[in-house]
């Protein structure tokens, strides 16, 4: 028997039996377009974190004082070693390198901020007015630090929304003045309220100038140096300076460590891609059970078509030849299921997309590839059965019943 | 043509064993014109059945055409089938969703005919059988005879030796049956050996070789000269 014969063959059953050929269209377009809806919700929700993340502050690398690598010692000795401090000097010689844009020395502690009799308890952070370009923050009233050299420092600070909401409620917090320790800052900004980034809540800081948060916390040393690398391409450079930078520095010796955003953010990716892979596999469950109605129906087809089974028989059709007819009817069938399926999908993904525009819905490249692929290989499965069954009708038993 | 020799069919239905064929020696030529006739359950369709190759004895040796067809696989059955055994049935057995001129290719097609050739035999079959006004027309909107006329065409489409009609006449009334033997005789005339199983008398008579089975043996077996 030709292919184009077979085809057709299998392309008129599918149309002879209209409302059979419709159920299973739908169970199996239901099937795909659930592991392409599914999968694009997922894909969406990770390019949504990957978008935030770019949000935190594009190019970032981040310089943190100690190695997290153990090192070679003699045998036998034990060498208490301490990581060399990181200073403004540090942070200040990084400015070399031709491929760092930005630096925000960081130093991070925990302060009463006092106004009048009101007591709030939270992070202070020291730093320099690069912080808010690196950082992306926004701001809802005044400025932020006032550039100049971070070794000295005006009694200034900008305060987290809800800081300035507890501590001056019911009136503007712009020009007041409120005590961190023994020191008194002058409120020349408030933040806008963007809630949880990176570990923080900016909601909640306290941001003074770097020399004053040394004062305050009585160290030199830096909690981390933020970089901003000049592109994206730049990055692996700004990185590779700032380790050399400092290992001049440091007499030689690599005691930074020196992460960028892009290592965290690959992270990020692979957990949310491994989700959307889990929900697109949970999705294809559905698949599964379209396969067995494919079976189902296609059993009640060889019961019905008996007489003509065992006509085919009759006239010289090979039992190969009959599950060969039946397995193409099938595959037929999955593969407008998918088609309807992928459409549908499609479909469903751009409704989604408009009520939630913010998150970029798409159904990455290898749903559009296995939903297809699953139907039409589970189809073929499932109509394994029953097109065996078919070949070895008995055609004498087949063709005596009406 | 056709040589049975000792051709045993048992069927077990029950748990009790029924002797369709038993023992039954039979040699038809190539050319005969052969009517079987016979009480029901004598045997008449299971021998066209074995003879047919869509049933298997359970003894004995069945030779076509010189070559021993007995314990040939069912794949090598189907092809001396589709090549050498045209089938009518007494329901037609047309494929309700395909055209007239569709269930008459149907073997062709299962042959993997080129459908150039398809196309030149299928335009002759219908004239020949007077279907071509009919040709698109699916078989419910065929009368009984013009679909028994159909399952002629199709079971001469691939220019068997051998045609086997079973109660042919048997779903048609009396005049369209005349029409059906009509034309079963002029495919005998045209060299073809025919079979037809039958249980109207005036049919069988008009056969050149009648047969006669009564609890699956052969009691008669008479001729006459065309």
């Amino acid at each position: 028997m030709r292919f184009a014969d077979l085809l057709e063959f299998a392309w008129r059953v599918v149309r002879g039996y209209r409302s059979r050929t419709l159920l299973i269209l739908l169970a199996m377009g239901i099937g795909v377009a659930a592991v392409v809806a599914v999968s694009s919700i997922g894909e969406g929700a990770r390019l949504y974190v990957v978008n935030q993340f770019g949000s935190l502050g594009t190019h970032l690398v981040i310089v943190l004082p100690g190695r997290s690598e153990t090192a070679g010692a003699m045998p036998g000795v034990l060498l208490g070693r301490t990581p060399r401090d990181l200073t403004i000097d540090d942070a200040l010689a990084l400015k070399r390198s031709p491929a760092i844009q930005r630096i925000a020395p960081l130093i991070v502690g925990a302060g009463d901020v006092r106004v009048g009799a009101r007591v709030r308890e939270g992070p202070v952070l020291g730093s320099t007015a690069e912080l808010m370009a690196i950082r992306h923050m926004e701001l809802a009233q005044g400025a932020f630090l006032p550039e100049g050299d971070p070794r000295h420092s005006q009694p200034v600070c900008v305060i987290g929304a809800k800081v300035a909401r507890e501590l001056f409620p019911g009136r503007s917090a712009l020009g007041e003045w409120l005590r961190i320790g023994d020191r008194r800052f002058r409120v020349v900004g408030v933040l806008a309220v963007q809630g949880e980034s990176l570990g923080f809540n900016t909601d909640e800081i306290v941001i003074v100038p770097l020399a004053a948060a040394q004062a305050l916390f009585n160290t030199e040393a830096l909690f981390r140096i933020l970089l901003e690398a000049k592109s994206r391409e730049a990055i692996a450079v700004a990185k590779a300076d700032a380790e050399e930078i400092l290992r001049e520095r440091h007499e030689g010796k690599r005691d930074v460590t020196v992460i960028t955003q892009d290592a965290v953010l690959a992270t990020f990716d692979r957990i949310l891609r491994a989700l959307t892979l889990a929900v697109g596999g949970l999705a294809a469950i559905s698949l599964a059970v379209a396969g067995i109605l494919i079976m189902n129906v296609m059993l009640i087809s060889v019961v019905q078509r008996r007489g003509e089974i065992g006509l085919l028989k009759a006239l010289g059709a090979t039992g190969g030849q009959i599950a060969a007819a039946f397995i193409t009817e099938s595959v037929l069938l999955a593969l407008g299921g998918a088609g309807v399926g992928l459409a549908a999908g499609k479909l469903g993904q751009i409704v989604i997309g408009q009520i939630y525009p913010s998150v970029p819905f798409t159904p990455p490249w290898w749903a559009l590839v296995a939903a297809p692929l699953t139907a039409i290989a589970t189809a073929v499965l499932f109509a394994v059965a029953p097109a065996r069954r078919a070949a070895k009708l008995d055609p004498v038993r087949a063709l005596s019943r009406r | 043509m056709i040589r049975l020799r000792g051709i045993e069919r048992v069927f077990r239905i029950g748990g009790e064993e029924v002797h369709a064929l038993r023992g039954v020696t039979l040699e038809i030529a190539a050319g005969e014109y052969v009517s079987i006739m016979g009480p029901s359950g004598s045997g008449k369709s299971t021998l066209l059945n074995v003879v047919g190759l869509l049933d298997r004895p359970n003894a004995g040796r069945y030779e076509l055409d010189g070559r021993d067809v007995t314990d040939l696989s069912d794949d090598e059955q189907a092809r001396v089938r589709r090549e050498r055994i045209g089938f009518v049935f007494q329901f037609f057995h047309l494929v309700p969703r395909l055209t007239a001129a569709q269930n008459i290719e149907l073997p062709m097609v299962l042959a993997g005919i080129d459908p150039a050739e398809r196309h030149a035999r299928l335009a002759r079959l219908l004239a020949e059988y007077g279907l071509e006004a009919r040709s698109r027309h699916r078989p419910d909107e065929l009368s009984g005879g013009q679909c028994q006329r159909v399952a002629i065409a199709r079971a001469m489409s691939m220019h068997p030796g051998l045609i086997l009609a079973d109660e042919p006449t048997g779903n048609l009334d009396r005049q369209t049956g005349q029409e059906v033997i009509a034309v079963l005789e002029r495919v005998h005339h045209g060299g073809g050996t025919v079979m037809i199983v039958t249980h109207d008398p005036e049919i069988g008579a008009r056969a050149h070789r009648r047969l006669r089975m009564v609890d699956g043996a052969v009691v008669s077996d008479e001729r006459s000269e065309a």
